[in-house]
Parts: structure tokens; sequence; C-alpha cells
């Protein structure tokens, strides 16, 4: 998108008028490695939701936690912090 | 999605993400980690001015942005001076009526080197002048964002860019700068430490530095994996270890009078923090033994000055 | 209704700021612009203006309150001098591209070392290129009706543009002379409430100062010098605007005595008052000598300074500054802004009034005279200067 941009879609002073639209932005790509969530396992404490350095973990409609892979950038912290070790990292492949 | 909110531990914490996906922090980074529970504890009635820095240029590649409060940026050095004319600016637009009155936490954001280095300046100057905002430092103990140049802040010991390790040298000679007491040296009514390691604990810091009237400091400190050379998933494990061996203390310090919130009965040995760190990793026994003495004497310093204040019930 | 009084050009800036009601003022003191602050503090004080002033502890910090308060809407001012404009001149830059309307009086002075706190344009000439709006003042009631033009221009939502309006420092700063002050009424017709569309607040939460990757930086940079190619139209028209309420006109190029002049003495700043005197002796004597001097200088009148030259035979540049390894910043500007006519005056640069140092009418006297020979002739000399000892002996090797 950027490189579309010509001066004339400058804002005034170079605003970023929509907030938080980075989020289009993927940062999945960078990952070499995924959490994958044992749901039999998880309490629900939501930890991992907190910690979550790039706010990829989202609150889900049953209650769990999981990773939203668009965004996930693999750290682990998840898994680390996991006080009933219910997220697992597993190696990223080439499909 | 719709937002909703999140039982978490006793309280209920807002689905929101003030800081939205899509950000450029390194893998495992500890200042994004800091930054959501900071903005999901003070929620939208909030305006940021943020100095140069990696929390800056990761976040806002134009035409993107990740912060959906109101946020700016304009330099390096001068952020306190900026949340200064934001906050004169506010209360005078509000005093004669050209904006609505509401409270709105204005919050200056900077790393160690915009806080403790070339910031102090303007960092002291709105801070005896008293205006009603709360400085947060994130401190990765070093110029991460250029390159993982020494700062003031670097701790005794570590190697990095501009004082590295080698035959001649040990890495940083000077011991970190105690920007804390430099704060609470203006008398300002609440200053704190705080890890992001230590949710409940950051987070009633952080609030209670908003509801404070008069300039609040809370100085946080963001593990670095790319600048102290450990993995990206210990980050909240570094950040643990640094409070249990007391290299990095949690305290108050409220008008003045200072007060531990978590005091081990024994404090674990430093060795363990370090040897988790690249940048430690040149150090001898003997380097060792001389930076736990320092731990030590800083803390027993620190629990002289927190004496009259017991340590509070565990929330 | 104006009231005539007698007011010290820094307290007639202040006045003007009064009036302009502005919302936040910060400012740290520097000598000759002191007088400013002083007042504006004192005025809040008293209750007579209803602002905030930040007492801020550099002048890095007084610019960057500014941004922060301009960034919330608040209508802003600032004074500085020399090194106080040279300690924020990276801030300076910052205004002007987040399109900040600051608006900065600038009792123009020399820069260190060694250190001076007397009048030049080192520091004026120091921040042309940051991209504020700039013009200066000859004297007290200029200082006045340029600083509420300098509001009303500013904040004009097609322009959102920093304006810096110079005086020189003590030759103008600390005069005191009867100045026309108008009624609260006739201001507030002229210069509207401010409102900022923009304006930083949790219903809004825009982001202000994102960064510029190397994709995109340069169109930035294209968009800031369309708008500042821009402002002129508005400029133009605040003066028009002006003049048809306070009835006083100014120009972007201000010409006096022109007519079929040959030699054109050309000045910036107070010293064209004396300036005039020495035209006015000529003139008597038969001398087709004129005067104009620049009011505007950013951006720079290009099309308003052809026209004022047009037919002279010389054109004499006095200025107060000097750009090492090139000569006098103005005169550069001159030439090349000449550089493209087809029939142009030759052009001699004089430099004077260094540190303080004063111009007197014999001065004038010898910067015409020196000034003919030397477009005529050429120069030998380093710098062509007036009033410097031993000037005669700087050639160049």
């Amino acid at each position: 998108m950027t490189d579309k941009l010509t001066w004339k879609d400058m804002e005034v002073g170079n605003i970023v008028k929509e907030a938080g639209n980075a989020c289009f932005r993927r940062t999945g790509d960078w990952r070499t490695e995924r959490p994958i969530l044992d749901k039999d396992k998880c309490i629900k404490c939501a930890l991992c939701w907190l910690y979550c350095p790039d706010a990829s973990i989202k609150p889900g409609e049953d209650g769990y936690y999981e990773a939203d892979l668009y965004y996930c950038k693999g750290c682990a912290i998840c898994a680390r912090i996991c006080p009933v070790e219910a997220i697992s990292m597993t190696e990223e492949e080439e499909r | 999605m719709a937002i909703t909110e999140v039982k978490f531990g006793d309280r209920l914490l807002t689905s929101k993400e003030f800081l939205a996906e899509g950000h450029n922090f390194c893998i495992g980074c500890g200042e994004p980690m800091a930054i959501r529970m900071v903005l999901k504890t003070l929620g939208e009635n909030v305006i940021m001015a943020m100095a140069t820095g990696c929390d800056e240029v990761t976040t806002t590649p134009l035409p993107y942005t990740s912060w959906r409060i109101p946020w700016m940026h304009t330099l390096f050095e001068n952020t306190a001076a900026e949340i200064s004319g934001v906050e004169a600016g506010l209360k005078i637009l509000m005093k004669k009526g050209r904006i609505p009155e509401r409270r709105i936490t204005c919050i200056a954001m900077a790393g160690d080197g915009g806080t403790s280095d070339i910031g102090l300046q303007a960092l002291s100057g709105a801070l005896e002048r008293g205006h009603d905002f709360v400085y947060i430092c994130l401190d990765n103990e070093a110029y991460m964002n250029t390159g993982i140049q020494r700062s003031s802040s670097t701790p005794y010991g570590a190697s990095t860019t501009t004082a590295p390790a080698g035959k001649m040298s040990m890495g940083q000679i000077t011991r970190k700068k105690n920007i804390v007491a430099i704060a609470a040296a203006h008398g300002i009514p609440y200053v704190a430490t705080a890890s992001p390691s230590y949710h409940f604990d950051l987070m009633r810091k952080v609030r209670k530095a908003a509801d404070t009237k008069g300039p609040a400091y809370v100085h946080i400190l963001t593990p670095c994996p790319t600048g102290w050379r450990c993995g990206g998933d210990i980050t909240v494990q570094i950040g643990q270890l640094a409070v249990q061996t007391g290299v990095f203390p949690l305290y108050e310090i409220e008008h003045g009078r200072y007060r531990l919130n978590a005091d081990p009965p024994r404090l674990k040995p430093i060795e363990e923090y370090l040897k988790l760190q690249g940048r430690y990793r040149h150090l001898t026994d003997d380097h060792v033994a001389r930076i736990q003495e320092m731990v030590n004497e800083d803390y027993a310093g620190l629990k002289e000055k927190a004496a009259c204040f017991p340590v509070e019930a565990k929330e | 209704m104006s009231r005539r009084v007698a007011l010290e050009a820094s307290h007639a800036v202040a006045e003007a700021t009064r009036m302009a009601d502005v919302d936040v003022i910060s400012a740290y003191p520097i000598t000759p612009q002191t007088h400013i602050p002083e007042r504006l503090a004192e005025m809040v004080a008293y209750g007579d203006l209803d602002a905030a002033y930040i007492p801020v502890e550099s002048e890095h910090s007084a610019m960057s309150a500014c941004l922060g308060a301009a960034a919330v809407g608040a209508r802003t001012f600032t004074a500085t001098a020399g090194q106080g404009l040279e300690l924020m001149h990276e801030v300076v830059y910052v205004a002007s591209a987040m399109r900040y309307p600051v608006i900065m009086a600038v009792a123009n002075r020399a820069l260190s070392a060694p250190l001076s706190v007397w009048g030049d344009h080192s520091d004026a000439m120091a921040v042309r290129d940051t991209g504020w709006i700039q013009v200066f003042c000859q004297n007290s009631q200029e200082a006045f009706d340029l600083t509420i033009w300098a509001f009303r221009v500013g904040e004009d939502p097609q322009v959102l543009l920093p304006v810096m309006v110079h005086l020189d420092g003590f030759t103008l700063s600390h005069v005191t002379e009867p100045v026309l002050l108008p009624e609260q009424s006739e201001v507030d017709r002229f210069l509207p409430r401010y409102h900022y569309r923009f304006a930083l607040n949790p219903d809004q939460p825009m982001t202000h100062g994102a960064f510029g990757p190397p994709e995109i930086y340069a169109e930035t940079k294209l968009a800031q010098a369309v708008v500042f190619d821009n402002c002129k139209k508005t400029i133009l028209q605040g003066w028009q605007e002006f003049r048809d309420i306070f009835g006083r006109h100014y120009n972007p190029v201000e010409e006096y005595r022109t007519e079929n002049a040959e030699t054109l003495l050309l000045t910036i700043g107070s010293f064209t008052e004396t300036a005039k005197i020495v035209v006015d002796a000529r003139r008597e004597k038969g001398e087709a000598v004129g005067l104009i001097s620049l009011r505007l200088w950013r951006p720079f009148p290009f099309e308003e300074f052809r026209r004022a030259v047009r037919g002279a035979k010389t054109l004499i540049v006095f200025e107060r500054a000097i750009s090492f390894g090139l000569g006098g910043p103005v005169v550069a500007e001159v030439r090349s802004a000449l550089y493209d006519e087809e029939t142009r005056p030759k052009v001699a640069s004089i430099i004077g009034g260094l540190g303080g140092r004063d111009m007197s009418e014999e001065d004038f006297e010898y910067v015409i005279d020196r000034g003919r020979e030397v477009a005529e002739k050429g120069s030998d000399r380093v710098l062509e200067t007036v009033g410097i000892r031993g000037e005669s002996e700087a050639l160049k090797r």
C-alpha cells in the first residue's frame, strides 16, 4: 500500500487518522514456531492473553484463548508462562 | 471482534487492544507487554506523548499506527516537555470552556535513553513544575533502537556495542544510574518501579500513578531479548529473576517514603539472572562476585529506606 | 477606535498576544527577548490574560511544550533569541512539518562565540529552511500588527503553519515608541477563534508524528512544500483584511522612494528606518536612490521582489549575518532570484551591524557609495563590510 501513496495522500502534518490501522499488517510471517493449545489442559486463566507481546491471543467464544496466526510471531512466551503447560510450540513448515 | 471484559484474577480487563496487533517489536519483547498492561489499566481517556525509540519506530511506520489512543511523537529528548504542553493545553482549554471538562490522563513514555540520558533535563523540568502527568520509563538498559549501545542505565558488567567486552574491557564499568531516586528527589508525590512479570503489581501502580494529582514516575524494567542476548521466550522469567535476585526490586516512593512491594526472605544468587543473558557471558567469577556485592549493598540500602513501611500483604 | 500608547516593541508583542487571547505561552528567558515573556507572565499573574504560562527549563522544552499544547488545539505562543533559537533548532523544524501553528517572536541576536547578547540576523538566517512563515518588523507598531497577523495566517485552515515574527534585539525589542492599539472587538473580527480539527482527544484517537520510512518520507516533504507554496495567498489575504480593519497595509517587499531609482538599497529589519533618512538625503541632492525592504522572508517573495527592482541599475544588499565561505546569506538568495531575469541590476553585498554594532547615517552613506563601486568594479575583499575596523585590509588571497 505504502508505495502507491503520493504526496496528495498525506494528511495534514502526516497525521494517521485511522487508529490502530497497523492491524492490517501481517507479522505472522516472522514466525518459525507456532503455539498449539491443548484445550483439555487449559484452565482459561488468560495469562497467555495478557502476556502476548503481539496481542495475538484472543478470547474466543468458547472461553478459550487462542493465537491469531496472522499476527503471532512465535515467541513462545505463552508456552513458557502457561501454568498448566497447555501450550506447546511446534515448528512451522513450508506448505 | 466485539470488545468484552476478560476476567483476570479478581479483576476485569478490557479485551480492547489499545496497542494494535501488527507492530514491529522484536520477537518476545518486554515493551509491548508492559504497554498493553498500562493501557488496559488506564483505558481510553488518555493522551500519550512518546519519545523516539524502539516503541515509537515499531508502532508508527507511516501510513500505519498501532495506537488506538490519541498519541504523539515529536523528538527524542523532549517528551516530558511535550506532555507539559499537552497537560497545560488541556487544562486551559477546559477552563475556558473550549473543550468539555473531563479527566484525561496525560502519559509520557520513553526508554531509558530518553529518560536517564538525553531526556533528563526535560524530565526534571516537567517534574519540578508539577504538571499532572504520568511518566513511564520503559527501561531495557541500553539504546536498543540504534543497536544496543550503552546508556547510563546499562548495568555494571553488561556488554554493549559501545561498551563491548574484550581483552581490555569488561563491558560497562559504571553502575546503573539511579533515575528512580533522581525522580523521587524532585519531591513528587508518587514514584514506583514495576515489572510486567508482576502484572498485578504493575497495573496497581499505574492506576495509582494516574490517580495521583501531580507528577508520577513509573520505572518499568522491560527485558530485551535482542540486546540482552537471550531467548525471546524467557522474557517473563528474566523479569521475575530480576526481582527475585534483588537486582531490580519492586518498590514505591510516596512523598519521599519508600515501600518495598516484594521482599523475598532470601534473594536468589545474581548468577541465576546473569547466566541467562549473553550480555553477561564474558564475566568471570570475580566479576559476578563483585556484582553480587553491589546488589547486596543496593538492596540493603533500599531496605533501610523502607524499614518503617513493611511489605504490604499480597494482593 | 485605536488608542495611541507608548509601548516598547517587546511589550507590543506581548500586548498583541494578549489581545489574540492566546491559550498557552511556553518560553525561556533570554536577552534580548526577556521583556516579552516577562510581560506575558505578568498579564497571567494579574488576571489580564486567561492563559497557561509554562516556565520551561530551556528553549528546547519551550518549543516542545508548544508542540504538545498545539496538538490538543491550544493557541500557542513562544519567544526567543539567538542561542535560544539555536538550542530549539531541531524542534523548530518539527512544528512546521507537523503543521502546528505556533507563533514565535524572535528578538534577533548574534550567535556565540564570542558570546554576544546584542543584535544581528545570524539567528534568523540559521532557521531559513525550517518551513516557518517568517516576517521582519521595523518598528513597534509593526511588532504589534504582525504578531496579531501571524495568528490569523498561521492558524488559517488552509495554512496551519508556524509563523516567526522577527524583531531586532535591542534596536527594536527595547525601543519605546507610540503604538496604535485597536479595540478588542476589532481584533476579534480580524482573528477568529482557533479551531484545530485534528486536536488530540480521546474521542478521536489519532496518531501525530508517525515516522517516515524511505518509501514515504519524500512524499511527506513534497506535500509540505506544496502547502508552503500555497500559503502565500493567505499571507496576502491576511494583510488585505488587516488593512480593511485596522487601516495599515503591509507588503511582502516594502518600497520607499523607489520611483525611477537607479540605485536601490535593500535592508531587512529595524535599520531600514535609519537607511530611509539617508535615502531622503540622497533624493534631496537629486540622486535617484531608493530603498526596498524584505518584510516577508519565507516564503521568499520572488514576484514582488523582482517587480520592485525592475529598472534599477544597482542593487546594494545590506545585511547583518555572514555565511562563511559564501558571503551574505540574503544576497545569495537575491542573486538567485534575479538570475533568470533578462534585465537585472548589478548586485553588491555589504555586511554590517554584527553583534550589536550600530549603523549610523554615515555608515549607510558609505554603504551606498561603496556599494555602487563594488557593483561596478567588483571587490578584492574577503567580505565587503561596513563599520568594521581594518575592513579594507581583509583582502582575498
